[in-house]
This record gives C-alpha cells, sequence and structure tokens, in this order.
C-alpha cells in the first residue's frame, strides 16, 4: 500500500474517505459558496416580492416571473437555497441527533425532499416562464 | 466501540446550559441556527406558492388567502426577519472567516451591528409593503 509522502492516513481511513470530523472541508466550503450566493440572491428576491408580488395580484406576479432573468435567478435561487439549507440542516442533525441510524435516515429523508421540492419549484417556474 | 445508543454507557455530561449566563455571543449563535432551521420550515411554503402561481388564478387566490390571514401575516413577518436575520449574522461569519474582528470586541460590535440592521430592514420592509 503506497503512502503518498503528503499523506499520513492509514489506509483504512483513506477507505473511508471521512476525516476526524465525519466530513470534510468541501462541506464548509459549500455551505460558504452558497451563502456568498444566496446573499444577493436573496435580498434580489425580496425586493421583487415587494415589487410585484405584495399587492396579491395574479397577473403582475406572473409577468414578473415570466420573464427570462428572473426565471432563470428563480433556479438557481431555488437549488443554491435547497442545497444550503440541506447542508445547514446536515450540521444540526450531526449536533443534535447522536444514533447514527436515526442520523443518516434523516439526513437521507432531508435530501430527498429538497430535491423534490426544488424539482417542483423548478417546475412550476419553467412553466410559467414557458407560459407566458 | 459500540456507537448504538442502546448499547451506549450513558456518561454524566458537563452542565453547560444551567450554569452559563446567557450573553450576546451565544444567543447570537443559536439564533443563527433556528433562524436558518426556519427558513427551510419557509422554503416549502414557496414553492407551494410558485406552485399556485403555475397553475392559475383560482389556485394562487387561495394561496394568497392564507397567506393574507393573521396566522399567515405574522408567519411572513417571522419569516422575513428571519431572513434578515440570518443574512447579517451570516455576513459576519464570512467575515470572521477572513480573520477579521475575531476579538472579544469585534464580536460585540459586529453582532450589535447585525442586530440593528436586520431589525432596521425588517422594519423598512414592512412598512414599504403596508
Amino acid at each position: 500500500m503506497s503512502a503518498s509522502p503528503n499523506d499520513l492516513r492509514s489506509p483504512l481511513a483513506r477507505v473511508r474517505g471521512l476525516g476526524s470530523a465525519k466530513n470534510g472541508s468541501g462541506h464548509w466550503l459549500t455551505l460558504r459558496l452558497t451563502a456568498l450566493a444566496l446573499a444577493p440572491l436573496g435580498l434580489w428576491f425580496v425586493g421583487g416580492l415587494v415589487r410585484h408580488i405584495a399587492q396579491g395580484d395574479y397577473t403582475a406576479a406572473r409577468m414578473w416571473l415570466a420573464s427570462p432573468c428572473t426565471a432563470v435567478l428563480m433556479v438557481v435561487l431555488l437549488v443554491v437555497g435547497f442545497h444550503h439549507a440541506a447542508n445547514g440542516l446536515q450540521e444540526i442533525l450531526e449536533d443534535y441527533v447522536h444514533g447514527k441510524a436515526v442520523r443518516l435516515t434523516s439526513l437521507i429523508a432531508i435530501k430527498f425532499a429538497g430535491v423534490l421540492l426544488a424539482a417542483a419549484g423548478i417546475f412550476s417556474v419553467l412553466k410559467i416562464a414557458f407560459g407566458g | 466501540m459500540a456507537s448504538s445508543s442502546s448499547q451506549k454507557t450513558l456518561r454524566p455530561l458537563s452542565p453547560h446550559l444551567q450554569i452559563y449566563r446567557p450573553q450576546i455571543t451565544s444567543i447570537m449563535s443559536i439564533l443563527h441556527r433556528m433562524t436558518g432551521a426556519g427558513l427551510t420550515a419557509g422554503l416549502p411554503v414557496l414553492v407551494w406558492w410558485l406552485w399556485a402561481l403555475a397553475q392559475g388564478p383560482e389556485t394562487y387566490a387561495r394561496v394568497v388567502t392564507c397567506l393574507s390571514s393573521p396566522v399567515g401575516l405574522i408567519l411572513l413577518a417571522g419569516w422575513s426577519w428571519a431572513f434578515f436575520y440570518h443574512l447579517c449574522t451570516g455576513v459576519r461569519h464570512l467575515i470572521w472567516d477572513t480573520g477579521a474582528f475575531v476579538t472579544n470586541r469585534g464580536v460585540d460590535i459586529t453582532g450589535r451591528i447585525a442586530l440593528g440592521v436586520s431589525t432596521l430592514l425588517t422594519i423598512l420592509l414592512w412598512v414599504t409593503v403596508l
């Protein structure tokens, strides 16, 4: 088993792919990057809500969402938002849920639910954008 | 090493919540986590609203009625504050990641700023909307 001079991990550790924290720096970085993206995206969305949605008018809301820029940003917001949320929830699970089976099942359920909901949201945006 | 809870020996934990006085640091930290969780709970509502908008005017009108109800408005107000708070404290975290303001004084100052800005933005939002 050849160990590169930069790798102090045992073969088992390399195979399992987990550091002592049970997740690596990828998790940390993804959380930061999604956060960075969500800051302007979220503010943009809140601004859009104020200008086009808050009145409750159906036509105005549809017109805004149907515009290409809005639709694209909305899709990105959904994807990045759900990813950030799942990531954050994972940290909560890891901190408070100690049973391995419960934690793993919950994590999978959250990630699957996130994908489903994001898909439903994206479908809705596209339906509005292409439907006019 | 037994990891299943049925085999785990229940070892005593150092008391923490019973001992430490709540401070701006700890309260703001747990609020950041709680607002994050609260916003996540709001995501299905966001999708529900989008779905209704895509379905048609009747479905959309029902969603608008629900969200305009007293309970709905309280939830929306809560989510809006949660969003601004989580945003401001999130930016605070990102600033810390660069190494800046990681001092007792820096944490205190940035904390007060975050609290103030998030509350202000929430108020501004609702004044604009209503």
